[in-house]
């Protein structure tokens, strides 16, 4: 089947069951996006379809068809610019780092949905895991980005 | 006994041996070799300048999160002298530093121990580095070395107005004998070290581009997905294959030990086949183990004769039966479980002539030893290459089973590479747990309130009389029980003296698993003897902050982070309506912390944290931004196990498999954090642990400050909060 993930087609030899994230590790061969739990608890695996944040460890391949954008942390930004990649590195945000490509995929649809997150908006939306424990930085990054952007 | 078991146990002798008398690496044996390969050779084993100036700093012990590379690299660059902007590192091999007579000194990265027991030596590699590059310059120059000068990495030569960069001597450098005893700056001169300087490796960790263990990959890789027996103690008796093998992109499936691994192209399609292998199990002699069985026999040795002692004055029996008032209470924690981010997993490859494993480890010479003895091959026909951690915290500390697991599947398809990943299921029910322990208190208080008089009986697991039986005293004794509770000394004393006083470990070893979890014997600990202290306090009839300060003349650094916290934190002024305040100190791995923290309790139960105050004083500081995320780092990791964690034992298996039983910490549960860094020098103490020790203590403290409710077992949610 066809998916398209960073603005490319791709074909994918995988059973159809195969979830979203072990076709873009293995198939097509992006490791940004992370396995953590496999049960959608963890939110390490979040990418975007159509601009909304999905965790991908729970939806099979066979749920998406060739016209909805798929988009990886890779694809966020041509060259890692996004303002929530800006302020991540500027506020020093990952410790070992893992989980952050899902926090910033969730950030960005947060911030396209709403681009002056409230702190209940932020904890609503924000619900991926840090063991580092990373969240109060990650939340000012946010918000941050969010100010940045205007 | 074999070559290999010799050289195995030589190896593990010296990856447990102290770090003093290590040799700094100022032999060259590697530069002609470095030379011949086109390599930039290097000054000594801890530094490579390239002909581009690039300083390329050798790293030891690995980056989990905890901010070591960036610290131990400023250390280097400080003494180096070098431009932190072109500063980047690497790590040796375990092969390598075995070859080299362990030139990089122990990889071991627990206990809050790579900067605070490397300081030294790393920093004279770097001044021994310093002091040849800039021979080798005045040696070009034809000057007395005594009159160059080198700042960020340029050599200069003021009389002649000459100036060389190091990456254009380091050749001749590394020709030059290393000096014997470089000295070392005083910490008050550091422009590089002890400054706030950012992560080095931050720019790959959001854009995806960063490379995990998980995310490794090699040419004809193959993938494995792995279950090993559920049941503790038990063993595989057999397994049916037959449908597994025939499914979608399975090459072999292996019984190794007690596990199977399905070995496929892709993990997913591992992972689906293994879930149509049947297993039959030997459920063994605990198939009936549950949490209550094992909370009995705890239970038993909260009264029993025999015990360790690990810290005594006085009579406390006699002294507790002469007081005027008599306070007694028994706390408990569970096991938890590590649960890093990133599952447990290695990529393997096994000839008869070499294993070479790729990993995520916290010990990679303790990962290279499990694998020899895995596969039966030599020391020096192994090596293991470290890759980045999705989080450590102990697990992958403790045991190196899933290297060597990968490395034995490996060896069913000899020349292949195999990345062996663990699902959260698996990483779940073969965890090495945080030690379940019960504590009983009692205490004596004098007509005045003051403290005459504790006995504090811990009963329960010792972590190292499963994994690292040589680690105990002769007469079986394992001091690390008493983490924070020493007499005195550098890692962890108690900060209290109390006339009359016994500390002692009735040890009951249930058959799970244990492991060095983050903190590890300091949290309960602290848990036990903070919460302890506010119940004697409010018995007393006195402030906590007051009860304690009496018993703390003698412990002045103790004291400091505790007034520090109470002050910034507000103790004894209002605080908000319906917020109330806990407080806690304690002092383990060579570091002293303390914690103010602010709670509030709804009328349904709900405990929020709103905000906590911290201190730590570790000695020197190398980065204080780190630091204050370590501290942040440590509430979230400190109050999800005290507020939410537990795992429980029932028919022989663990009962949560994956994080909708194991519930983590979230963002709308952490509370502000402020921290306070406030080294006072003259010793280096830990970073990565110590302010879990007071998290949860801190909170309970709160808790019942604001509920009247004393929550004694953790942890905290299944307790009802609601006022009586």
């Amino acid at each position: 089947m066809k998916l398209n993930v960073n603005g490319r087609t791709v074909e994918v030899d995988a059973e159809p069951d195969t979830p979203l994230l072990w076709a873009i590790r293995e198939q097509i061969g992006l490791t940004g996006t992370k396995y953590g739990c496999g049960v959608a608890q963890c939110g390490a695996c979040t990418v975007h379809v159509d601009g909304v944040a999905t965790r991908s460890c729970s939806m099979p391949i066979s749920a998406f068809t060739e016209t909805q954008k798929i988009v990886t942390i890779e694809g966020l930004s041509p060259d890692s610019t996004h303002a929530l990649q800006k302020a991540w590195l500027d506020l020093d945000v990952p410790q070992c780092g893992y989980c952050q490509s899902g926090q910033i995929m969730a950030a960005a649809a947060l911030l396209k949905a709403s681009p002056n997150p409230t702190d209940e908006e932020i904890h609503r939306e924000m619900s991926n895991i840090c063991r580092c424990g990373t969240y109060n930085r990650i939340r000012a990054a946010i918000k941050q980005a969010a100010t940045a952007r205007g | 006994m074999n070559a290999i078991d010799l050289s195995r146990r030589n190896f593990l002798v010296g990856a447990t041996a102290a770090t003093g008398g290590l040799t700094l690496g100022f032999t060259i044996p590697f530069a002609d070799e470095a030379a011949a390969q086109g390599l930039p050779p290097e000054v000594n084993a801890w530094v490579v300048v390239k002909p581009d100036d690039t300083v390329v700093i050798r790293i030891a012990r690995v980056e989990m999160g905890q901010g070591t590379i960036t610290g131990l690299a400023q250390l280097v660059a400080e003494e180096l002298e070098a431009d932190w902007s072109k500063v980047t590192t690497e790590y040796p091999t375990p092969g390598q530093n075995l070859a080299r007579k362990r030139v990089w000194g122990n990889f071991q990265t627990a206990g809050s121990q790579g900067i605070r027991q490397s300081a030294v030596y790393v920093r004279q590699g770097g001044a021994a580095a310093r002091m040849m590059l800039v021979q080798a310059a005045a040696n070009e120059w034809k000057v007395p070395v005594a009159e160059c000068t080198v700042a960020k990495g340029v050599i200069s030569h003021k009389a002649s107005n000459r100036t060389i960069t190091y990456g254009k001597v380091a050749d001749a450098a590394a020709k030059l004998e290393a000096p014997k005893e470089p000295a070392l700056k005083d910490p008050k001169d550091w422009t590089i070290a002890g400054k706030p300087m950012k992560r080095l490796h931050q720019a790959g960790k959001v854009n995806g581009a960063q490379i995990y263990s998980i995310d490794h990959k090699m040419p004809g890789m193959l993938n494995a997905a792995v279950q090993d027996c559920p049941i503790v103690g038990g063993k595989l008796k057999s397994f049916d294959a037959s449908k597994a093998e025939k499914m979608p992109g399975v090459k072999k499936v292996v019984r190794v030990e007690n596990a199977v691994a399905v070995i496929a192209d892709t993990w997913w399609r591992a992972k689906t086949a293994l879930e149509a292998v049947k297993f039959d199990y030997d459920e063994g002699p605990h198939a009936k183990l549950d949490s209550a069985s094992i909370a009995a026999t705890l239970k038993a040795g909260l009264d029993a004769p025999e015990a360790f002692v690990g810290n005594k004055a006085g009579d406390a029996a006699a002294a507790i039966a002469g007081a005027v008032k008599k306070v007694e209470a028994v706390y408990s924690v569970p096991y938890q479980h590590h649960a890093p981010m990133e599952p447990l997993n290695a990529t393997a490859r096994y000839t008869p002539e070499k294993c070479e494993v790729w990993t995520a480890t916290q010990n990679a010479e303790a990962a290279l030893a499990a694998v020899s003895q895995g596969v039966g091959l030599p020391l020096d026909k192994c090596d293991v290459y470290r890759l980045d951690l999705g989080g450590g915290f102990g697990r992958r500390a403790t045991s190196q089973d899933f290297a060597r697991q990968a490395a034995l599947i490996a060896k069913e398809m000899p020349g292949v590479p195999i990345k062996m990943i663990w699902s959260r299921e698996e990483d779940q029910r073969h965890g090495t747990y945080h030690p379940i322990t019960q504590c009983k208190l009692v205490g004596g208080l004098d007509k005045d309130g003051n403290l005459v008089g504790l006995q504090m009986r811990i009963s329960g697991q010792s972590i190292q009389a499963t994994i690292r039986p040589e680690g105990l005293d002769k007469d079986g004794r394992d001091a690390f029980t008493f983490q924070g509770l020493n007499p005195g000394g550098a890692e962890g004393a108690f900060g209290y003296s109390i006339p009359n006083l016994l500390i002692d470990h009735a040890m009951r070893n249930p058959p799970i698993r244990p492991g060095f979890w983050r903190g590890v014997n300091n949290n309960q600990n602290a848990i036990y003897t903070e919460c302890f202290m506010d119940e004697l306090a409010h018995a007393a009839g006195v402030d906590p902050l007051e009860f304690r300060r009496r018993l703390m003349k003698n412990h002045p650094k103790h004291l400091a982070v505790l007034n520090a916290v109470a002050d910034k934190g507000g103790w004894g002024k209002p605080a908000a309506p319906g917020v109330f305040r806990g407080l806690a100190q304690h002092m383990g791995y060579g570091s002293y912390v303390a914690a103010c923290a602010e709670v509030s309790v709804d009328a349904k139960g709900v405990l929020k944290v709103h905000r906590i105050v911290a201190a730590t004083d570790c000695g020197h500081a190398v980065n204080p931004r780190q630091i204050e995320g370590q501290i942040e780092g440590s509430f979230a990791y400190g109050l999800g196990a005290a507020m939410l964690q537990e795992i429980t034992i029932k028919d022989g298996r663990i009962e949560q498999e994956n994080f909708d039983t194991y519930p983590i910490l979230r963002m709308e549960d952490m509370p502000a954090v402020e921290s306070i860094v406030m080294p006072s020098g003259g010793f280096w103490g830990g970073v990565g642990e110590p302010t879990i020790f007071v998290a949860a203590p801190a909170v309970l403290n709160a808790i019942f400050a604001a509920t009247g409710k004393r929550v004694r077992n953790m942890p905290i949610k299944n307790t009802d909060l609601r006022k009586a």
